[in-house]
């Protein structure tokens, strides 16, 4: 099996258009500032679709779907 | 053949934002916007028994390297040196204490790989000697590279081979005595003929982020020296797109020992797991000492514990401890991260008793706030936020739903940008708040238990806080 997928988000690209947490409230929550919180958990199979969703709405193309990284990666 | 002389240990910053004493001493004495530059902090070089790279006679001249070392014991290929690296266990003494043999081989092996690449651009690996001591407090790598540079700069040799690097770069601090000195030691070298890669001197700005890999990896990809978000690590494509080697400078006197005297030797001092010696900077009174302990020595005797009520390890990407426990604690991080600090890059200081505890934290959060490179949203207004709220706390003036605010901003930070500024100024400030719980309770009711206003820990003055993308130039 695959390493799963994670949510990311390029911090430096992100202006804080809170798109993504409108998108896909099971994973993303704004801070007081409007910045995305993502939840540190893998996205659940049923919720791939609304994830790429999101990512391509995201007017910064900050937001990122991809596997969780190995280990000089992070 | 003479050049010129190794360069004064005192200051780092001749640049316009540089004080003189008497200027630094007419500065406002309001404990959180008093600053105490770095540059004027006297260092002094204090050797120790066991000590590897500070040893009692400097070796600061090519001949007198030589006498004591020999040239440096090339491989004569890539790759094998980093088997030995591994056995010794050494770590990055930048702050990070990765472990070196995997940064090594994964350069390697990022320059083994093909890449479709433009015609005429280059996939071999660049190594980097940072000596860019970003850190306001630390003076080791300054130290060493007036102490013993042939060490370093043996190390970079020889830590190119081990990857296959095809360019040389020494990052510095901007420091025209130091810059002329090396070039100087570089020349040197040439004459002898013991450097098979050409080394070039580039200089960091005095931003406390430069020394960042990513920042580094940029500026010397002729950008500004702003920390980078990126899928790929600069071991795969860091310095123009080529991957890169980053290692502290001391790191790399490390390297030229063990390549020389094995794994075994370098096992002899140090814990089993984290051998070997550091450099650490103790700040000490105004002075900074700069001497060489191995990992797992008591923290007492390193610093002052007398009159002291805590102890900051691992500079201000680290932690406060209090005295009392930071008396049974040992340098090195097996014991400080569960205390909440690091042996970082070896900054040390003992806050004595009468310094106000909460104002030293509000001085440098002040000063951390500002160096954000401001790129990422929660550290842009995160860090300012917890600033401003310790800095009203220190004033001391009363307010009881600050301390709150700043810890909740101080979990929104973490975790959250480009590179890990939030995440030490989150730890720095957090264990701030454990150490000195009971001063940040008095303050909330107004009151302050410190009779002196003098600032202690070196911050440099905020005129020097960056404004535009010139100021990582």
């Amino acid at each position: 099996m695959s390493r799963p997928m994670e949510l990311r988000v390029d911090p430096v690209a992100c202006s804080g258009h809170g798109l993504c947490a409108q998108l896909l409230p099971e994973l993303i929550v704004l801070d007081e500032w409007g910045y995305p919180v993502l939840a540190s958990r893998p996205v659940p199979g049923s919720l791939l679709g609304e994830a790429r969703r999101a990512v391509s709405f995201c007017p910064a193309l900050a937001l990122r779907l991809q596997r969780v990284p190995g280990d000089l990666q992070r | 053949m003479t050049g010129p002389a190794a360069p004064p240990l005192t200051g780092r910053i001749t640049g316009p934002d540089s004080m003189t004493p008497r200027q630094a001493a007419a500065q406002p004495r309001d404990p959180v916007t008093a600053t105490l530059h770095p540059a004027t902090l006297p260092v002094r070089v204090m050797p120790a028994a066991g000590g590897r790279l500070l040893l009692p006679v400097p070796a600061a001249a090519l001949r007198d390297h030589l006498a004591r070392f020999g040239p440096p014991p090339f491989r004569g290929a890539p790759g094998r040196l980093t088997g030995e690296i591994g056995e010794a266990g050494l770590t990055g003494r930048g702050g990070a204490a990765f472990p070196v043999h995997r940064k090594l081989a994964a350069v390697a092996r990022a320059g083994r790989r093909p890449r479709a690449i433009a015609a005429g651009a280059s996939r071999a690996p660049v190594v980097v000697a940072n000596a860019a001591e970003g850190e306001p407090g630390s003076r080791k790598d300054l130290a060493l590279l007036a102490h013993a540079p042939h060490l370093v700069l043996d190390g970079l040799q020889l830590a190119g081979e081990a990857v296959g690097a095809t360019t040389a770069i020494l990052y510095l601090a901007r420091e025209p005595a130091t810059g002329e000195w090396l070039r100087a030691q570089l020349a040197e070298r040439a004459f002898a003929g013991l450097d098979p890669l050409q080394v070039s001197l580039a200089s960091a700005p005095a931003r406390f982020l430069a020394s960042q890999e990513s920042a580094l990896a940029s500026r010397l990809s002729a950008g500004p020296a702003l920390p980078r978000y990126a899928a790929r690590g600069i071991y795969e494509r860091g310095v123009d797109e080529r991957p890169t080697l980053v290692l502290n400078a001391e790191t790399l006197a490390h390297v030229a020992l063990i390549a020389r005297f094995g794994p075994s030797w370098f096992r002899t001092a140090g814990t089993a797991a984290e051998p070997g010696t550091m450099l650490c900077t103790v700040l000490h009174g105004r002075t900074a000492v700069v001497t060489e302990a191995a990992l797992g020595t008591p923290l007492r005797d390193l610093v002052n514990m007398r009159e002291a009520q805590a102890v900051l390890a691992g500079g201000y990407h680290g932690g406060w401890i209090p005295a009392r426990a930071a008396a049974g604690l040992r340098l090195s991080n097996a014991s400080l991260r569960p205390a909440g600090a690091s042996a970082g890059a070896g900054v040390l200081a003992a806050l004595p008793e009468d310094r106000c505890g909460v104002a030293e934290t509000a001085r440098v959060t002040r000063y951390l706030a500002a160096e954000s490179a401001g790129q990422c949203g929660p550290c842009l207004n995160g860090l300012p936020r917890i600033a401003g709220a310790l800095a009203t706390l220190a004033a001391p003036r009363a307010a009881d739903h600050v301390l709150a605010d700043v810890i909740r901003w101080a979990g929104l930070v973490e975790g959250r940008g480009a590179c890990h500024h939030p995440d030490g100024t989150a730890r720095f400030v957090r264990s701030a708040l454990r150490a000195f719980a009971a001063e940040f309770r008095l303050h909330q009711h107004g009151r302050c238990s410190a009779p002196s206003r003098e600032p202690f820990l070196p911050v440099p003055p905020p005129a020097a806080a960056p404004a535009t993308e010139q100021d990582w130039i």
